[in-house]
């Protein structure tokens, strides 16, 4: 996770080591108390459930009563039986597309303009000051001139999104490029490749783990900018929007519903990801075990 | 060109040629690399300022650039722009505090104690993969858009990084320091400041980095979002009117803002690091 960028400001960057470092730990330590955990694995449910039973208890059955204190049963069969809410299953599939658009211009542009500057320092030299100069700005703060030049429709949402997704890739691409190995570049040099060549067989495949971290915080980042350029804009449809439609409306039951499944798309997306970024690069794991 | 033809030929005595011009010639890779450097901004100012006064574009979709540093400097003077920035620092201020605070014990407690860690771990960890923007509607209805609000959601966006960098910091003592402090009998503070602390220490401080970005994202969104005053509702002010040029500078101003917050903090952890501990 060398290449990994500490400004980037999305809420779950938790770098790979951690994780492996604890799993780690909790093999070392092989104490009474590290087996009974894997034999009660139940004691990570016992706080939810307590919190869900109570939920119930209260406001299901009547003691509590508050126009926020939604009761448990209505907000999870709000998605099937509330009119209101059957809108989740579009917005939730409006709000992947988009994300999807914008993550793959995001990407794309992320990819080439690292691999232009990694290659070649006069690139580094002329567009690395103004990238990061760029990169300073929080990404929300495009929004209100986004809307303004783009209008309130999908072409400001979608630049938005690519733009928080551009950067990630942009960086561990041109991070991932610059550390290939030294060994690779001399021998592509004394084979003479063409450039095209050793671009796809020697520099892409080299960097191919990085851009792969970078895609991965580049889809956290676009998941959080395409619901938060939804619930800012307001227009149009989407998980965002719809939130901002339940707000308004002061439906806390279908803002716990759409919190709930912006949080599902993102991490399953996110598992997605990893999972075909271990099955296409199989060095990727043995490199994050080191 | 001439130069180099001499030299090749092996001709040691100084260059005839005027020793101005040479150097005229050959550009110092200082020199060259600062050039380079100023390229890109200076053909997008151009650029720019040439689609202003020419008038490509409206001057109401693209402000000239002498505008927007006009309103920058016009709100700077009338203190608006200081005003805005304050109520920004101060939700940052608080913010940060407090969620630093609880993720700092939220992470201890986790590192420290494995059936806090049994228990704890997998709720903290779902409500952790709820992103910032979603918790904003939930605290919307319940605290309105007041103050709260906002001190609540930056805290939100400082404790995930700091709870999860913590808990790894410390939980990665090194086994055989902690032995070495069982066998000295250190206990509490002294066990802390000398064995657990110092190598939990830089990561825990990228960890409050993190969570010092986080929280100025946070502040840009729920003031863009819900807000009366500083720097996020002069942007979304700006907009509504549809003065670009404060838009333009709201930006700017974000960016600045944004690095200042960060070298200060990487400063003092720096000096802390060094300050405090021997160790890195």
């Amino acid at each position: 996770m060398a290449w990994a960028e500490p400004g980037a400001g999305e809420d779950r960057q938790v770098p790979a080591r951690v994780q492996n470092e604890s799993e780690g730990r909790r093999r070392n330590a092989g104490n009474v108390r590290a087996a009974r955990r894997r034999v009660l694995p139940w004691r990570g449910a016992v706080v939810p459930g307590v919190i869900l039973l109570l939920w119930f208890w209260a406001v299901d059955g009547g003691r509590v009563s508050h126009a926020l204190l939604v009761p448990l049963t209505q907000t999870l069969a709000a998605p099937w039986h509330d009119p209101a809410g059957q809108q989740i299953w579009a917005a939730a599939g409006i709000s992947l597309l988009r994300m999807l658009a914008g993550l793959s211009i995001g990407a794309l542009l992320g990819v080439v303009a690292g691999v232009a500057l990694g290659l070649s320092a006069t690139a580094r030299t002329v567009g690395s000051p103004t990238l990061h100069a760029l990169r300073q700005v929080a990404l929300f703060a495009w929004i209100p001139l986004l809307t303004a030049w783009l209008g309130n429709g999908e072409a400001a949402k979608i630049t938005f999104i690519a733009l928080g997704a551009f950067f990630p890739v942009f960086l561990n691409t041109e991070q991932g490029v610059r550390d290939r190995a030294v060994v690779y570049q001399e021998l592509s040099a004394a084979l003479l490749l063409p450039w095209r060549v050793r671009l796809r067989q020697v520099v892409l495949p080299g960097a191919l783990p990085a851009i792969l971290v970078g895609l991965e915080m580049a889809l956290l980042i676009a998941w959080i900018g395409t619901v938060g350029a939804e619930y800012a804009i307001g227009t149009g449809r989407g998980i965002g929007a719809f939130l901002a439609t339940s707000r308004d409306q002061f439906r806390m039951d279908l803002i716990l519903l759409g919190v709930l499944v912006l949080a599902l798309v993102g991490g399953a997306g996110f598992a997605a990801l990893r999972g075909v970024a271990r099955s296409a690069v199989p060095w990727l794991k043995q490199e994050e075990a080191k | 060109m001439r130069l180099s033809k001499r030299s090749a030929a092996g001709v040691l005595s100084a260059p005839w040629w005027p020793g101005i011009a040479v150097r005229g010639l050959t550009v110092s890779p200082v020199w060259r690399r600062r050039i380079l450097a100023i390229l890109l901004p200076a053909f997008i100012l151009l650029a720019w300022a040439m689609a202003a006064r020419l008038a490509w574009v409206s001057p109401q979709v693209l402000p000239a650039p002498g505008a927007v540093l006009a309103t920058l400097a016009e709100l700077f003077a009338s203190g608006e722009l200081a005003d805005n920035i304050r109520v920004s620092l101060f939700r940052i201020g608080v913010g940060f505090a407090g969620g630093a605070a609880l993720g700092l014990a939220l992470g201890a407690c986790l590192a420290f104690s494995a059936t806090v860690r049994a228990y704890l771990e997998p709720t903290l960890r779902s409500l952790f993969a709820v992103p910032t923007i979603g918790w904003i509607p939930i605290l919307i209805l319940i605290f309105g858009i007041e103050e709260t609000l906002k001190l609540l959601i930056i805290a939100k966006a400082v404790t995930v990084p700091v709870t999860l960098h913590t808990a790894d910091a410390i939980g990665r003592t090194p086994p055989r320091f902690l032995e070495l402090a069982d066998v000295l009998g250190l206990r509490g503070w002294a066990r802390l400041r000398y064995v657990t602390g110092p190598p939990a220490l830089p990561v825990i401080c990228n960890g409050l980095r993190l969570g010092l970005s986080s929280a100025f994202i946070a502040l840009v969104v729920v003031e863009m979002l819900a807000a009366t005053e500083g720097l996020g509702y002069m942007m979304v002010w700006g907009r509504t009117l549809f003065q670009l040029d404060v838009v333009i500078a709201g930006i700017i101003l974000v960016g600045v803002v944004g690095f200042v917050l960060d070298r200060v903090l990487s400063h003092g952890m720096s000096r802390l690091r060094r300050g405090g501990y021997g160790v890195g």
